[in-house]
């Protein structure tokens, strides 16, 4: 019924999160006044990997947190009511601060849309960059993203689903056709 | 999840906790400084307060508006109701205004359960009568669990006018559910007769009980529910059934206290009883806070089933 294909697998996921906080490093010079916010689950996974990479290349420890953005989702009523994920700042929080947010798969962008609205709420950041995994296309708002792990051309039909090791006990990027879940 | 909430007993474990974890993530948002969420916007909430309440309405509207919801309150008197208004009409002038859920609380017992039937939207009980108050029970289970870490195995001691108590017949069910084991202490003038089909234990020496208690609560003395001789005298009653100094003392040392307010100092509880680090009174108000709007979320902040 469904047809599945790795596009990344484990030393891909590797190499493209180490670019990516070398990235960070270097467009922010050095990381400075930088907060990850991951987007949960799976981007507050990667958000403290690229903590954990960032710290090991320049010895500074950058502020990891989550930021759950359920509340402020736009199609809330189409599905019953979810349970949340975690909103977790730092204790020096956001204001001031050059937050990147980080998720696993970019695709319509609308995520993206509520976390902004989310950190509106939670401060006033200097700036706001995101990072992600996957860049799947197929945007719906005027969104992009400023570190992408992987650039997949994908059909709207398809599925990326990604797994990781701390939840799924793997890392690697599927690609799934027609429906499957 | 059910569309309506009226019995603490209507909710199964999962329900109970899918509740508990809501409102453990919703609990942050009351620390920080813009305290509103966006979820609820365009919904209505309408607060039909039969009864006098003001820490329940308060916690309800405070709730709906931390999430967004336009709020309606209606409370009884000098309303339509004083006119000899039916509950069925009040209903149906409320759906007829777009109301999305009604939060009622009403003297007679089944009231919210009628209500269901005529309207539309969700319907919160917010206390019937002698019955049911389930989202005090949700609350006190929260605050609980954020003090003593989880609640299955943990024994739970409910002393007082169990009679009267929506409160405490709501605690047993969703305490049960949960996994807690729970002990009602009262004089026997001051227990329902169907308490043996209760999920609890049932005592009248809350000496024997104490020890071995990691919750105590406290139930009120209604006076205004006291219409026949229940006990002989206030004094009495507090001499065997009020938590003082002492009895605080014979609790064990992480053992906490609770009471839903409104509370007579001196009567079931002692002031320096109430005012201690282990009491979880004040808590219980801010946590009721966060219970409702995870209630109210998970009721009214998804597709809503017709």
């Amino acid at each position: 019924m469904s047809e599945s294909r790795a596009v990344l697998e484990g030393p891909d996921i590797h190499r493209a999160l180490t670019r990516i906080a070398h990235e960070i490093l270097e467009r922010t010079k050095g990381a400075d006044e930088v907060v990850l916010l991951g987007i949960p689950t799976r981007g507050a996974t990667l958000a403290r990997r690229l903590g954990d990479r960032i710290e090991r290349f320049e010895g500074v420890k950058i502020p990891v947190g989550s930021i759950d953005i359920t509340m402020y989702r736009d199609d809330l009523r189409l599905r019953p009511a979810r349970p949340l994920g975690r909103t977790e700042l730092p204790p020096d929080g956001i204001d001031g601060k050059t937050v990147v947010l980080v998720d696993d798969v970019l695709y319509s962008g609308r995520t993206v849309r509520a976390a902004l609205d989310a950190l509106n709420d939670l401060g006033r950041p200097t700036a706001v960059q995101l990072a992600t995994l996957v860049d799947r296309g197929h945007r719906e708002l005027p969104i992009r993203a400023d570190y992408v792990g992987k650039n997949l051309p994908t059909a709207k039909s398809e599925k990326v689903k990604v797994y990781l090791q701390e939840i799924d006990g793997r890392d690697a990027v599927l690609l799934m056709k027609e429906g499957g879940r | 999840m059910n569309r309506h909430l009226i019995s603490a007993g209507d909710l199964s474990r999962d329900d109970a906790l899918l509740i508990l974890d809501t409102a453990e993530e919703l609990a942050r948002v009351s620390e920080r400084s813009i305290k509103k969420l966006p979820t609820l916007r365009g919904r209505t909430v309408v607060n039909l307060f039969f009864e006098d309440s003001t820490r329940t309405r308060i916690s309800f509207e405070a709730a709906a508006k931390r999430l967004s919801a336009d709020v309606i309150n209606f409370s009884a008197k000098g309303s339509s109701v004083s006119k000899g208004e039916s509950l069925k009409d009040t209903a149906l002038t409320l759906e007829a205004m777009g109301a999305d859920a009604v939060v009622i609380r009403h003297s007679a017992s089944g009231a919210p359960h009628r209500l269901a039937n005529w309207v539309h939207g969700s319907v919160v009980n917010a206390g019937d009568g002698t019955h049911e108050h389930p989202t005090q029970a949700l609350l006190d289970a929260f605050s609980m669990r954020r003090r003593l870490g989880g609640l299955d195995g943990r024994r739970v001691t409910v002393v007082g006018d169990v009679l009267h108590s929506r409160v405490a017949r709501s605690n047993v069910l969703l305490l049960h559910t949960l996994g807690a084991q729970v002990t009602l202490v009262a004089p026997p003038t001051l227990l329902p007769v169907s308490v043996d089909t209760w999920p609890c234990e049932v005592s009248y020496d809350l000496d024997a009980v104490l020890p071995k208690s990691d919750v105590v609560m406290m139930l009120r003395v209604q006076k205004e529910r006291m219409n026949a001789a229940f006990f002989p005298s206030e004094r009495e009653y507090s001499r065997r059934y009020g938590l003082d100094r002492d009895r605080f003392a014979r609790m064990p040392d992480d053992a906490i206290v609770m009471h839903p307010g409104p509370m007579n100092r001196g009567m079931e509880i002692a002031a320096e009883v109430a005012d201690s680090a282990r009491s979880t009174i004040v808590e219980q108000v801010a946590n009721g806070v966060t219970i409702r709007m995870a209630v109210l979320y998970l009721l009214l902040g998804g597709e809503i089933a017709q």
